[in-house]
């Protein structure tokens, strides 16, 4: 593969992965059941992401199940979003470009939810930080975090380095958290992410006293803890699948901790943008919004941020025409952070706490953070 | 001196020296090749032609796409050298086709010395060896 025979983009693939694996000391490349790729957004990717995808997509082809980062709008529905037909155009030639290498184009950051779904001990090569980190701490496959060059590399190739969080000896806990909060909501546990990741540098913890956890809940963890400063996995004593070494270091979480961490992530009043399904929502959160809006009208720009299977699913359930008929708007394969917003709205309120970071350095919004409920409430008031 | 190959190729230029690492993405205009980071020690600089000598990448992966894009724009430099290369540099430096070694001792090259990077065998030649 690496001398040309199976043409120009293999070639180029197989010369990321060889130089991956050289720097971090792998010994061999390693098959992969699936990879999720990132960059998809033609905010983030400029034509020469544009045209290095297009050069990518001459003669290759994705050789094992491949999955999309969500895309700078709702491929569908992008009109209603208020999405410029300049991007637009451009954002369907990167998905033409996808489309070309075979890749499955659901946009979306939760590939889990929609068939991309790893068991234990698999090996996978997964951009999209929040997945990567539900991956490997939740579903127990095993991934490093990738970026988007190398994630189209493994694609075409099937293959990754073996470094990182693939070897075992790399996956062990380096600290204890003991929590004594009570963290039992989407919004806490994004809050705790915080709390942890930013003390992490890039470490993994194993988290205490943490009674129960749900995956929505789990899935707002893997988002917060790796964007402020975690490394992509966590075990969670008790909840989580993967064995870990016990370590001697520990540090405590307290409630104080927590309230800094939402003090921190508030520092607007009058959100003119709700957005609900950062990570994309699962179905169970759909119910969850369509029970809380029904009968409502909303008065504030609201999106939900979900990937389309999942949409259709909700459609077919009636979640969606409560949804809609509120006034809400669904943003399928995109969200506020891969979608060209800056400017257009000044404040906007979120449960997710990665939402907050990425509200603020990309779209330079004010933030407010509450939880699922109040956030929709605001969106009627 | 000798170094590893990160991606292969001949190049030789001016050197332009930065002692901190640099971000690709937001921090160097792919337009115009410029380094726009600010209180960066190269800001305002043009890394067009040089071989550009850093210790290693910082920032956003998405960096590795804005090298790509400097080269399509013709405002790349000629070669690479880092200390440490890391994955963002790595990428895009292949992507791109730049010449790129690393594990070299930087310390001992100034900004503006003409050097012969063989990036296939790893040497990194100053024109007072050659």
């Amino acid at each position: 593969m690496l001398e040309g025979a199976h043409g120009n983009a293999v070639r180029k693939s197989m010369e990321i992965l060889v130089a991956l694996g050289e720097i971090y000391g792998a010994k061999r490349l390693i098959p992969v059941k699936s990879v999720q790729i990132s960059g998809v957004s033609y905010d983030n990717l400029g034509d020469a992401g544009l045209e290095f995808l297009a050069e990518m997509a001459k003669d290759g082809k994705v050789r094992v199940k491949t999955t999309l980062n969500p895309a700078g709008m709702d491929t569908e529905n992008w009109r209603a979003l208020g999405i410029d037909p300049a991007f637009a155009r451009k954002q369907d030639l990167v998905l033409k470009a996808f489309e070309k290498m075979g890749v499955d184009l659901t946009c979306t950051c939760t590939p889990y939810f929609i068939g991309n779904r790893p068991g234990k001990d698999q090996h996978v090569a997964w951009g999209e930080s929040s997945a990567v980190t539900f991956a490997n701490s939740v579903l127990g496959a095993k991934t490093n975090k990738e970026g988007g060059p190398s994630t189209i590399a493994s694609a075409l190739t099937g293959r990754t380095p073996e470094y990182g969080l693939h070897l075992d000896e790399n996956r062990q806990a380096h600290f204890i958290v003991k929590v004594s909060a009570v963290i039992d909501s989407q919004m806490l546990f994004g809050a705790l992410g915080h709390a942890i990741g930013k003390r992490a540098d890039g470490k993994i913890p194993l988290i205490r006293g943490i009674k129960s956890a749900t995956e929505d809940q789990l899935k707002s963890l893997s988002a917060s803890i790796v964007t402020y400063g975690g490394a992509p996995m966590f075990h969670v004593d008790g909840i989580t699948t993967n064995q870990t070494a016990v370590p001697d270091q520990e540090f405590e979480i307290t409630q104080k901790d927590i309230d800094d961490s939402i003090k921190y992530m508030n520092d607007g009043s009058e959100p003119d943008f709700i957005f609900i399904g950062c990570p994309h929502c699962s179905l169970d959160e759909i119910k969850t919004i369509a029970e809380i809006l029904d009968g409502k009208s909303v008065r504030r720009e609201l999106w939900i941020g979900v990937a389309r299977p999942i949409k259709k699913a909700a459609d077919e359930l009636g979640y969606s025409g409560k949804i809609e008929a509120s006034g809400a708007k669904f943003a399928c394969d995109t969200c506020h952070v891969v979608a060209p917003l800056a400017g257009r709205f000044s404040c906007i309120a979120t449960d997710s706490a990665k939402g907050i970071f990425y509200g603020r350095g990309k779209n330079k919004f004010r933030t407010v953070f509450r939880d699922m409920r109040s956030c929709l409430e605001m969106a009627v008031k | 001196m000798k170094g590893r190959k990160i991606c292969g190729g001949i190049a030789r230029g001016k050197a332009l020296v930065s002692t901190e690492g640099i971000s690709f993405f937001g921090g160097v205009d792919p337009e115009s090749g410029v380094v726009v980071e600010k209180n960066h020690p190269l800001e305002g600089r043009s890394i067009c032609g040089s071989v550009l000598v850093f210790p290693k990448g910082k920032g956003s992966t998405v960096g590795s796409y804005t090298i790509y894009r400097l080269k399509k724009n013709g405002k790349a430099p000629a070669a690479i050298i880092n200390s440490e290369c890391e994955t963002i540099i790595a990428v895009g430096a292949i992507i791109s086709e730049i010449p790129c070694v690393d594990l070299i001792d930087i310390s001992k090259i100034r900004t503006g010395d003409d050097i012969l990077v063989n990036a296939n065998t790893g040497d990194v030649l100053r024109s007072d060896e050659l």
